[in-house]
């Protein structure tokens, strides 16, 4: 059975802008990773949607795959990142890493 | 209302609280916990809409994978300094200005267009995942391999950038 596709995108719409207040109101780097997945699924739900309008193709499946493996790729790095500044710092709120190196 | 709708419906609203509680929480481990809540929301959906080898490989990847990292990074974190993680919130009145402006703009968007759809529904004698096997080694066999070069290097780069490993110092 069909469901219409305009209360996914509204759904989509909503984790984008949640997704973006995550990354400007956290203030710790894991919180604000989260934010990130939160647009990347919001980026993913409206591809699955679109792609049930074209029932014979599968063009956004594909490519809601491929936006997993890079959601993947970013997280691991951002989160080493994340240590290795957290290791340096001692802090992980983003504000206070305000230097290059001393 | 049949139960497809009600659990349809369960599912979008289970995803858009919780997605809304990562905003108010300040915990980091609670966040995390309810991102896996959302994720696994989205992977229900995603097989009320013929997906579901992206609804395995969300719930493999994501919630297998992604999250249990970030629960990793947050302990991790937590152990240097001794101390729970409490995230401050700032900027408040820009984010949900900027949060509210955006979702105004795309439902705005999202309800004027009408998106042409194909009506009639295509029954096909294979499923979804054999035809995505197959598209895999065919059409979009270049992407696959571009992508296994980048989770190989996001590997790597991931294990080298995290090593406390120091290179030893020549004796001068």
């Amino acid at each position: 059975m069909m469901f219409p596709a305009e209360h996914l995108l509204y759904l989509s719409a909503l984790l984008f802008s949640v997704g973006m207040m995550v990354m400007i109101v956290k203030q710790n780097t894991i919180m604000m990773l989260l934010g990130i997945e939160l647009l990347l699924n919001a980026a993913n739900l409206n591809l699955v949607a679109f792609n049930q309008l074209h029932p014979g193709l599968l063009t956004g499946q594909m490519f809601a795959l491929f936006v997993i493996v890079v959601a993947v790729s970013e997280a691991a790095i951002g989160l080493a990142i994340v240590l290795r500044v957290y290791k340096y710092y001692q802090t992980s709120v983003p504000g206070e890493v305000n230097e290059l190196k001393d | 209302m049949n139960a497809h709708a009600i659990i349809f419906y369960f599912l979008e609203t289970l995803a858009a609280v919780s997605a809304i509680g990562i905003l108010f929480t300040r915990n980091v481990f609670y966040g995390a916990l309810l991102l896996i809540t959302c994720l696994l929301a989205i992977a229900g959906l995603f097989i009320f809409l013929n997906a579901e080898f992206i609804a395995v490989t969300q719930i493999l990847i994501y919630a297998g994978g992604v999250v249990v990292l970030i629960i990793f990074g947050v302990m991790l974190t937590a152990k240097i300094s001794g101390k729970p993680l409490v995230v401050k919130n700032q900027n408040w009145l820009p984010a949900v200005a900027a949060g509210l402006f955006f979702f105004g703009l795309l439902l705005k968007l999202f309800s004027e267009a009408t998106f042409a759809s194909n009506s009639h529904t295509v029954t096909s004698q294979y499923t979804f995942i054999n035809q995505i096997g197959i598209l895999l080694m065919t059409d979009y066999m270049f992407a696959f391999e571009v992508a296994g070069i980048l989770l190989l290097i996001a590997l790597i780069g991931a294990a080298v950038v995290a090593s406390t490993f120091q290179p030893s110092k020549k004796a001068s």
